[in-house]
């Protein structure tokens, strides 16, 4: 079997038809059960990994630290782990685009004639839309993660960035195999399905003359790429085929080789409640003389696609903390209603909305930023505890507010809307005067009966609004 | 300028003034990890990585031979992957031919027989460093001796272990081995035979790597 | 924990322009409850809202200029109690960074944050409050507001006020911590995400069989309620199938000597 043909309708969508998009999966009863069990599942693994809140606190703690002092000192440690890689025979290189990052992926597939490559998990391979550009220049790319194989047999986007294919049923893709696997009989047995993946992946990793991986941590001080995974198609990836090539956002970097057990261990036990990975693979050289295999070639290709906006403020910064393992999406009542394809984004729920702005622009994503009750549940599970919740109050400031000279972000003001922005500061001006108040809340109280009995929004599933015929202040005054 | 000089012109416009004071990892471990005796670390070990679907076995030092021997035997396996180049690699391959088990040897690079690899290696059989006794850890250093794929690529997967190598956590493990100045081309941590739970959250075992993992460890008292 | 703060005589009482407007007699109870322990209970009446609507929508200047004025209201170093885990959270937390570029709002913002103290946190952490149940058998059900969990981490001292009520059970309802999916201006501006939140909500509420649900929040029991009656017209029901108040009304009902007769 070749790679799947997949139709290329995959390009970013944009936040405009993100309500559009909720809307869909919030009125199918099934997806909403589907999503609802699956989120459950995740939710009752992760807590019972962290039976000791004490100890959860601490680690989490430990981890931000971890993360903060390493982007303190990102750009040293860059050009560290540039140095040592390099010492150790890795070739890096730096994209500051998806394009940029795609030229230099497809640039060392031609100079091998590569015809097939094989890839392991990668958020970062997605974010620059890879197959796409693959595809387009010739070279198969076909994904090895069961979740990302099944995903891109249907020509579709993970909906989640650590399980992609969640919103499948196994009789989907049962379906999905016995349609697109050549000699496949239907079956919805898991296990058996699995080895029909294992059976035609293994061919491939036999065969594929490129092998693509993601990064989860870069140790700067060794030269040292960090694979996680359970399945062993990673270590595949990075083993089997003659050349390997990775790909990481430039904020994945630690310094110390020390701080990588502490947050490996926030990973695995906040991403699907696993004390641990079924493998950890730490990739420092390419094949040496004398060793039998291994790849002869290593490259990791360094992206920055909006980072480095994130990176230049303060509070922004905390985004790049992330370590991907989305216990965010999985604790989100919003997620959990609306499933990862809603957001049109890469990377779906809290985190998605507060990283995506900054790769795509608020002109794109400025609609994600209201998609949050700022609940905080994601902030409260979040590894590192990066402040989703105020990221997200932030964003909506960058988004809504009048379009600024030298903004901080990219897409500064796309939301700006002058009638909304005039009722803020109406609301505002009778907020803050206590004449002005007193006035209008009596005369909300007073004139109750003309409260409008549609309220947009409000009344499509609640009962309207409507003011008490006295307020607090004239009972406590009645009272006297 | 390059994409590598703009991105770290714009980073080092940005970067805060100092990052802190080194992260204490070492407090947190003192103060959340304890250290067990080498017969409490085994079977921490033992049964982190038996909850993980591995198959582990007490053997004595000079025993292990015979009891891959029934392993292999009881799996219907006659034909084992084996690393001669290694001491436990030579002696499986000097000892289980006349019992029936082919020992064919990882002496040639990949190159030359990729497809034996893939699709005539039943089983491999390789030692482990060290493990790691709070996640049910095996720790792996391939070696010219012993490659990389011996681990990944059989089905089944038997390693040999010496349970006075196993340390209480990840951390121990890098610490004590002062990893950060050694580390090879390829190390690995194996917790388990591989698995996936990408289909509707239903855990399924083999999904690229080895669908069984048997663990021989050696123990003083057995 | 920090040490018990001493028994004041007097607190002031910031109502919270939901409670002023829309709830006015959860305020009334809660005060009253107050005064019953023997504390005066002030209510500036120049206040009006926190300021949170604005800032949370992404609009901090207009928020700031609300939160300053509030700022003013509260001159004698007395507890300033919140009906409200919400209101009370803005004005906790988030007035301190609100201010993080005015010096001497700032300072005022950290003073009064030292004295916010949400409604049933202050019954339980400051005033030992122990009810003394009067009140007949009945099941309720507790909702915590997300921002009295999360953000004022409040959410045991709710529960203890009702444990602690001889004569009512409190019934558990699946996934409860989670977001009823009020969250502001986002009911309005996702109203199809919210909708499905508030619908799942009341289903877990009901499916307890609790007689009501009490909430220490009046924002969402705005929001629960108003499903909970929406959904009561839809089907015709002229009773409420998910009556509920607010836990200050509540617990004046259960502790009121004239109910004992």
């Amino acid at each position: 079997m070749n790679a799947p043909q997949t139709p290329h309708a995959l390009h970013f969508m944009p936040s405009a038809g993100f309500r559009a998009r909720a809307k869909d999966v919030v009125e199918n009863p099934f997806l909403r059960q589907s999503f609802r069990g699956a989120m459950d599942f995740l939710m009752t693994k992760r807590a019972a990994q962290f039976p000791d809140p004490e100890e959860l606190e601490s680690l989490r703690s430990l981890g931000e630290r971890i993360r903060q002092y390493n982007l303190a000192k990102l750009p040293d440690l860059l050009v560290q782990l540039e140095t040592n890689l390099t010492r150790n025979g890795i070739q890096v290189h730096w994209a500051e685009t998806p394009e940029e990052a795609n030229a230099i992926i497809l640039g060392i597939c031609q100079k091998h004639s590569a015809k097939l490559m094989v890839k392991g998990k990668s958020m970062v391979s997605e974010e620059i839309e890879l197959n796409h550009a693959a595809e387009a220049a010739g070279i198969g790319a076909l994904e090895s993660d069961m979740g990302e194989y099944i995903v891109q047999l249907a020509g579709e986007k993970p909906s989640h960035i650590i399980m992609p294919a969640i919103h499948k049923t196994k009789e989907q893709i049962a379906k999905l195999f016995h349609e697109h696997v050549p000699g496949v009989e239907y079956t919805d047995n898991v296990d058996a399905l699995i080895q029909i993946g294992r059976q035609v992946l293994r061919e491939k990793f036999e065969i594929a003359d490129i092998g693509l991986s993601g990064v989860n941590f870069a140790v700067a001080e060794t030269g040292t790429l960090c694979l996680v995974e359970n399945e062993g198609n990673g270590r595949m990836c990075t083993t089997a085929p003659p050349v390997h090539i990775a790909i990481t956002g430039i904020e994945k970097i630690v310094e110390k080789l020390e701080h990588v057990p502490p947050l490996y261990s926030l990973l695995t036990r906040s991403a699907t409640g696993q004390n641990i990975s079924t493998y950890f693979n730490m990739i420092s050289r390419p094949r040496q003389p004398g060793e039998k295999d291994g790849p002869g070639e290593v490259h990791l290709v360094l992206l920055d696609n909006g980072r480095s906006q994130a990176y230049a403020d303060e509070q922004l910064r905390k985004t790049l903390q992330c370590i991907r393992c989305g216990a965010c999406m999985n604790h989100c009542p919003v997620y959990t209603r609306i499933g990862g394809h809603a957001y049109g984004t890469t990377y779906p729920g809290p985190i998605g909305k507060i990283i995506s702005p900054h790769m795509l622009g608020l002109e794109a994503t400025a609609g994600l930023t209201t998609a949050s009750s700022l609940c905080g549940a994601c902030g409260e599970v979040c590894p590192v505890k990066i402040p989703i919740p105020d990221l997200l109050i932030r964003l909506r400031e960058e988004a809504f507010s009048a379009p600024q000279a030298n903004p901080a972000m990219r897409g500064q003001g796309a939301g700006h809307n002058a009638l909304i922005s005039a009722i803020w500061r109406g609301w505002s001006a009778v907020y803050s005067s206590p004449a002005l108040y007193r006035t209008a809340s009596w005369l909300a109280s007073r004139f109750r009966w003309l409260t409008p009995r549609r309220q947009a929004g409000w009344t499509s599933v609640r009962t309207p609004l409507q003011p008490a015929p006295k307020r607090l202040r004239d009972l406590i005054k009645e009272r006297h | 300028m390059s994409a590598r000089d703009r991105i770290l012109a714009k980073l080092k416009a940005n970067a805060p003034a100092s990052a802190g004071e080194l992260p204490d990892v070492a407090a947190w471990y003192a103060a959340h990890r304890g250290e067990e005796s080498n017969a409490d670390k085994a079977k921490r070990f033992r049964h982190f990585i038996e909850l993980a679907h591995a198959e582990v076995y007490a053997v004595s030092r000079g025993g292990w031979l015979q009891k891959l021997y029934e392993v292999l035997s009881a799996k219907q396996i006659d034909k084992l992957l084996v690393a001669p180049g290694t001491p436990h690699g030579a002696r499986a391959q000097a000892e289980l031919p006349p019992l029936g088990i082919a020992c064919p040897g990882y002496d040639a690079p990949i190159e030359g027989w990729k497809a034996a690899m893939f699709n005539e290696t039943p089983a491999s059989f390789t030692a482990a460093r060290g493990a790691i006794a709070e996640t049910g850890t095996l720790i792996l250093w391939p070696t010219v001796d012993e490659p990389r794929l011996m681990s990944l690529v059989p089905p089944v997967h038997i390693v040999l272990l010496d349970a006075a190598h196993i340390y209480n956590t990840f951390y121990e493990a890098m610490q004590t081995e002062g990893w950060k100045d050694c580390l090879p081309t390829n190390s690995l941590l194996i917790s388990g035979p591989s698995k996936t739970a990408d289909i509707q959250q239903t855990l399924a075992y083999g999904a690229h790597g080895p669908k069984e993992l048997v663990v021989l460890m050696i123990e003083e008292n057995v | 924990m920090p040490a018990q703060p001493a028994r004041p005589t007097d607190v002031y009482f910031f109502a919270t322009c939901v409670v002023d407007q829309f709830f006015p007699g959860a305020g009334m109870d809660a005060i009253t409850l107050l005064e019953r322990q023997g504390i005066r209970v002030h209510f500036p009446e120049e206040q009006t809202c926190c300021g949170q609507p604005a800032y949370t929508s992404g609009f901090p200047d207009e928020a700031r200029k609300v939160a300053a004025h509030q700022l003013t209201l509260f001159p004698n170093d007395w507890p300033v109690v919140v009906p409200s885990g919400s209101c009370a959270g803005m004005m906790k937390h988030h007035y301190p960074t609100l201010f993080a570029q005015d010096p001497v709002r700032q300072a005022a913002a950290a003073k009064l944050s030292a004295r916010i103290y949400e409604f049933t946190q202050f019954l339980v952490d400051v005033l030992n409050f122990k009810p003394e149940d009067v009140g007949s058998d009945c099941t309720v059900v507790l909702h915590t507001s997300c921002s009295a969990r999360r953000e004022m981490g409040v959410h045991l001292t709710g529960r203890k006020l009702l444990g602690d009520l001889n004569h009512v059970t409190i019934a558990q309802q699946d996934h409860e911590s989670e977001c009823c999916g009020f969250g502001g201006t986002f009911s309005v501006k996702q109203p199809e995400i919210s909708a499905a939140m508030v619908e799942d909500k009341v289903k877990s509420l009901k499916a307890t069989g609790a007689e009501r649900v009490v909430s220490a929040d009046c924002g969402c029991l705005m929001n629960i309620l108003g499903h909970a009656a929406w959904k009561d017209q839809q089907e015709g029901r002229t009773t409420p199938s998910l009556p509920g108040e607010h836990i200050a009304t509540f617990l004046l009902r259960r502790t009121a000597k004239e109910n004992a007769q």
